[in-house]
């Protein structure tokens, strides 16, 4: 089982803020290719990976990370802090 | 070292005394203040998004890479998130350092920092719709000079 949270445009093209799903990707781009072919919102939010970033755990991670113990996955355009 | 992520405003001359009057042993205060650009009068508002617990992480470790390279004797972050009309200071940096050379330097690192790595997303609200503000290419480009 896994958190999944989503912020700022990917939020509102997936139409939620969080879930949990279960998941047996090996990788974080094994998990978006499961979730984009769940549902064409999905699909949509994840079209294009190089306008997205991703934290595990809250650090900022890569697509080609690995799963394993991972409890908490972001996803979210380039921050605009400051 | 401060940090706070708060939706209130903050008092800019209050926080900015504060600061300098508890900033023993240092001969630099810098002052950073981020506002609210109100685009020509077409900006009604902006939404600041945020990831609580890492955007606290984040400029957590920020902060304290920014004091041991400057060695700052303080550093104070204050930024705010929700919405904020146009003119209202969304953050504010303060360095402190018994010269001001690394004051100034590690403001601006903590700027740039802030731009690019700290999770916070902004959005423009205007008679014309909404849009997320893109992140730009400078901005990332900046963090390969530290």
């Amino acid at each position: 089982m896994i958190t999944l949270l989503y912020f700022a445009w990917v939020r509102e093209r997936i139409g939620l803020p969080r879930e949990t799903v279960e998941t047996s990707a090996a990788t974080v781009a094994g998990l978006v290719a499961e979730l984009a072919a769940r549902e064409e919102r999905y699909a949509l939010a994840f079209a294009d990976l190089a306008a997205l970033r991703v934290a595990a755990d809250q650090e900022l991670s890569s697509f080609d990370a690995p799963l394993a113990g991972v409890r908490e996955l972001a996803f979210f355009p380039p921050m605009t802090g400051g | 070292m401060r940090l706070s992520v708060q939706a209130d405003p903050f008092d800019l001359g209050a926080e900015s005394t504060a600061f300098a009057a508890g900033a023993t042993g240092a001969g630099a205060v810098v002052t950073f203040t981020g506002l609210v650009r109100d685009q020509g009068g077409s900006l009604s508002a902006m939404e600041i998004e945020h990831y609580p617990g890492m955007t606290e992480k984040a400029i957590t470790a920020m902060m304290a890479e920014a004091q041991a390279r400057w060695s700052l004797t303080d550093a104070l972050v204050i930024h705010r998130y929700g919405r904020l009309a146009a003119g209202e200071a969304i953050m504010m940096v303060a360095t402190a350092s018994r010269h001001r050379a690394e004051a100034f330097a590690a403001a601006e690192f903590l700027m740039d920092y802030l731009k690019s790595r700290a999770p916070f997303w902004k959005k423009e609200i205007t008679a014309a719709g909404t849009a997320w503000v893109q992140a730009r290419d400078e901005d990332e480009a900046a963090l390969t000079r530290w």
